[in-house]
């Protein structure tokens, strides 16, 4: 009998501001899309983002266990450089892991967690990571539909929540969404063509096929996800296999938008969520092809529980102007101020602080025991030398003990908020806050940490760490 | 092993000061140019009598760039920097090389061309490093104060800007009456608490002048002092300390205080045999930099008792005609902050104030003063304590 190989845990991600469609429009003096879609803050990116879920994903699977860790998205932060392996040194993986990129089609997300599947078949469990940051031209439809946001799988062989039942894939080459590289929005062809001709009958096929390998009907499916480029293919599929209305998972659309290659694995951890064991679940995804997989929640699920799921992060939120998020995105360039350019990171201070500057891992005293961050050589409380332990700071709550906002520092997003922050069980920062509103930033207010990119600067993506308030 | 002082061994013989501000038409070396040759006049000495220089600057790497603007042949010129502290320990390395005997006579001299950069603020640039650092300007690190002080000692913000703004109302008081500050005129307390937001709850009035601007002091051991003036000023202390940096670091620190302060005021107080400062101290120039910062430092050096300098602001206790008037030259705020001359000139408000030369402020009878400089943020900073007499 073959080795059963699923989904061991999950986490998401769904970052913290929504632009409105309906303010999109209001700018442009275009027609208004309904509800709103997430839209990354001016300092994250596909990699801070997939950390996020990584993060989550990992909180119920030690980390030193991960064999594999793969990274899928259509915006990589670095053309060249392993962006994945910004994520393994955020989520603390261990060194002996094989790691690579899976880009170039919003497709990649869904043959990265099979990918993922593989390797776990034969040992280690894999980590999968998918996130991207939709851009497209002001005006566009695009531009409206997309949305920002990841998911982390962690696959494996032992307690498996969702088994992988049996998976389907088809790949043709036709042009329908293609960018190359320096462009910074894609470009499409007429509709009608990939509609009628390509996704409907390569999602068709691959649907049928993974159904017909597990010997199931599609009566038999609790939930189905299907992540299209144009939903009109999704409704056709639906129409296709007389699916009831409460077998679809929910789209997303009115409240995220199309989150590229992640899309797939967050419709698939918003079901997850709901999902008991014994569930069937199908996710299909069409670009540059089709892929189908059919999962069966297994009795493992009914003791999972999720820290965080889609749905409290959906509902976690604040508003964007279509203006700053023009600005975030540098669409709009504006007035730079009369500050220097922030300095670009050295390579090698970055590499001997890899696990303090990816992993915020601090210290603690060996001989007095108070935890310290950065790392120290010489306690801070009893100056003894050289007894420090490796201490994570990453998942520590804290409190605020004093903030300020600068606003004469450069930032796309000013002013600037500065806190302050004491851990529980020991610890101070001063450091940056972001997804807050500063007016309200207040002394003795609750905080946790996120990775974020901080800025870029001769093509150096300055990544580090941030409060923000609890979500 | 104690910090024993050099109590009455060093005198002030001669100082001189540019004006401070916008010099569009000076460079570096010529303000420090026109400092030292003023300092020389001052105590009638001949350049080439001086034995030894010691040259406060930002970003300098050596002692050249004072040997070589003014052609001193063939002298030790000693380059040092300690952040805004800069003009302080020049002064200080000055005063313990004529101490100990190595020299007869010292010059101190800093300089600061700041407003060449093209930036708004204050610009300091850190080595490679591996992107941690953070981007925190000045004002902001400095505002950190405000909420925390306003918090423990139950000010509402309004409060707490008000008596913020009076600090700033008063130095530009002070200011007004100085022709060599930057800013010359009063202004009034709503202008100051309405002004632009640069740091919640900082405005830009709560800022110290950006600034260039150049100041020396001649020193010579005390018992030559009479042979270069009538009236030179004697050092009574001299205290500099570091932090081990643990505000940022440590829980327990409040943000309410420098503790870098409290140990250079506490060891410069016994240098010099000061119990009292509220009652034994005349006057002070203090590291104004920021409004919140000398609200702090009224309580770290001892003139007010914790939690009570914000009702002695109000009250009027450090203006100019107060019982101890605190920045008589202006202070930061209006008289400017060229980083490394700073020291220099709260020290040349001393020499003036001591000697009775400080005109329309002219403070009645002085006989101790206090300077106070620092550099660095709350928790993590160098802070410098110089007690002179006559």
């Amino acid at each position: 009998m073959p080795v059963m190989v699923g989904i061991v845990s999950y986490g998401s991600y769904v970052p913290y501001r929504r632009l409105k469609r309906a303010a999109i429009a209001q700018a442009l003096g275009t027609p208004a899309g309904k509800g709103e879609r997430a839209v990354a803050s001016f300092d994250e990116d596909s990699v801070s983002m997939a950390v996020e879920a990584a993060r989550d994903a990992l909180r119920t699977v030690p980390s030193a266990t991960i064999g594999t860790l793969l990274f899928a998205t259509t915006t990589p932060p670095y053309a060249e450089k392993l962006n994945a392996a910004i994520v393994g040194a955020a989520a603390r993986l261990p060194l002996e892991i094989r790691a690579a990129d899976l880009t170039g089609s919003v497709r990649a997300g869904l043959p990265a967690l099979l990918q993922g599947a593989d390797a776990a078949r034969g040992g280690a469990p894999a980590l999968v990571a998918m996130a991207d940051c939709r851009l497209a031209a002001p005006e566009g439809k695009s531009e409206q539909a997309g949305g920002d946001g990841a998911a982390a799988f962690v696959v494996g062989s032992e307690g498996v929540i969702a088994e992988i039942e049996a998976t389907a894939s088809v790949t043709r080459e036709f042009l329908d969404t293609w960018r190359t590289p320096g462009e910074r929005f894609a470009h499409g062809w007429e509709e009608r063509f990939a509609l009628t001709q390509v996704y409907a009958p390569l999602l068709g096929k691959a649907i049928h096929d993974v159904l017909a390998k597990a010997t199931v009907t599609p009566d038999a499916l609790t939930t189905m996800i299907l992540d299209a480029p144009n939903p009109r293919a999704a409704d056709e599929i639906v129409r296709g296999m007389k699916l009831e209305p409460a077998q679809l998972g929910d789209s997303l659309a009115l409240t995220v938008g199309q989150t590229g290659a992640a899309h797939a694995g967050l419709l698939l951890a918003n079901v997850l969520a709901a999902a008991k064991p014994g569930d069937r679940i199908l996710v299909a995804t069409a670009s540059d092809g089709a892929d189908a997989v059919l999962l069966r929640v297994t009795d493992a699920a009914a003791d999972y529980r999720q820290p965080r799921s889609v749905g409290r992060l959906i509902e976690s939120k604040g508003d964007v102007a279509y203006a700053s998020y023009l600005k975030w995105r540098e669409i709009l360039p504006t007035e730079p101020p009369r500050r220097p350019d922030p300095e670009r990171p050295a390579g090698p201070p970055m590499f001997r602080s890899e696990t303090w500057k990816f992993g915020f891992v601090g210290s603690r005293c060996d001989a007095c025991g108070t935890p310290q961050l950065p790392p120290q050589h010489v306690c801070v409380h009893c100056q003894a030398r050289d007894r420090m332990m490796p201490y994570p700071f990453a998942d520590r709550r804290a409190k605020i003990a004093t903030f300020t906002l600068d606003r004469l520092a450069y930032s796309l997003n000013p002013p600037t908020v500065n806190v302050v922050v004491d851990y529980d069980g020991g610890g101070r920062f001063l450091c940056e806050m972001t997804d807050c509103e500063p007016e309200t930033v207040a002394i003795g207010d609750e905080v946790e940490m996120t990775f974020r990119r901080m800025y870029t600067a001769g093509g150096v993506h300055n990544y580090f760490w941030k409060a923000r308030p609890k979500r | 092993m104690a910090s024993n002082g050099i109590k009455d061994r060093v005198a002030i013989v001669g100082m001189g000061c540019t004006q401070f501000g916008e010099h569009w038409d000076k460079g570096p070396d010529d303000l420090l140019i026109d400092a030292a040759y003023a300092a020389y006049e001052s105590a009638g000495v001949d350049p080439k009598d001086v034995d030894a220089y010691w040259l406060g600057t930002m970003g300098q790497l050596s002692g050249l760039a004072l040997s070589v603007p003014l052609k001193i042949p063939y002298k030790p010129v000693t380059h040092v920097e300690n952040y805004c502290a800069t003009g302080s320990e020049s002064l200080r390395q000055a005063c313990y090389a004529v101490a100990s005997g190595a020299y007869d006579i010292a010059m101190a001299i800093g300089v600061e061309k700041l407003k060449d950069s093209g930036f708004s603020g204050l610009v300091v640039s850190d080595p490679p490093n591996d992107g941690t650092l953070g981007n925190m300007t000045a004002p902001a690190s400095f505002s950190l104060l405000a909420p925390a002080y306003f918090k423990k000692y139950g000010l509402d913000p309004d409060q707490g800007k008000d008596v913020l703004s009076r600090i700033a109302w008063k130095n530009h008081r002070n200011g007004a009456k100085n022709p060599k500050a930057q800013f010359r005129k009063e202004v009034p307390l709503e202008t100051i608490k309405n002004s632009p937001k640069v740091a919640d709850p900082l405005g830009i009035m709560d800022c110290s002048g950006v600034s260039d601007g150049s100041a020396a002091a001649i020193v010579v051991r005390a018992e030559d002092a009479h042979k270069f003036t009538k009236d030179p000023i004697f050092i009574k202390a001299l205290s500099f300390v570091a932090g081990p940096g643990e505000g940022p670091l440590a829980q327990g620190y409040d943000f309410t205080t420098f503790r870098e302060v409290v140990a250079s005021a506490t060891d410069a107080y016994h240098q010099a045999g000061i119990t009292k400062p509220r009652e034994q101290i005349s006057m002070a120039e203090v590291h104004d930099c920021f409004t919140p910062t000398e609200l702090v430092l009224y309580e770290d050096l001892g003139f007010s008792p914790r939690g009570t300098a914000w009702k002695d602001v109000l009250a009027g206790f450090f203006d100019l005609e107060g019982t101890l008037p605190v920045n008589p030259d202006g202070g930061l705020k209006s008289f400017g902050h060229p980083i490394g001359a700073s020291g220099l000139r709260m020290m040349y408000e001393m020499w003036l104030q001591l000697r009775g030369e400080a005109g329309a402020r002219q403070i009645k009878r002085p006989t101790l003063g206090l300077t106070h400089n620092l550099g660095g943020m709350p928790g993590r900073c160098v802070s410098f304590v110089s007690i002179v007499g006559r």
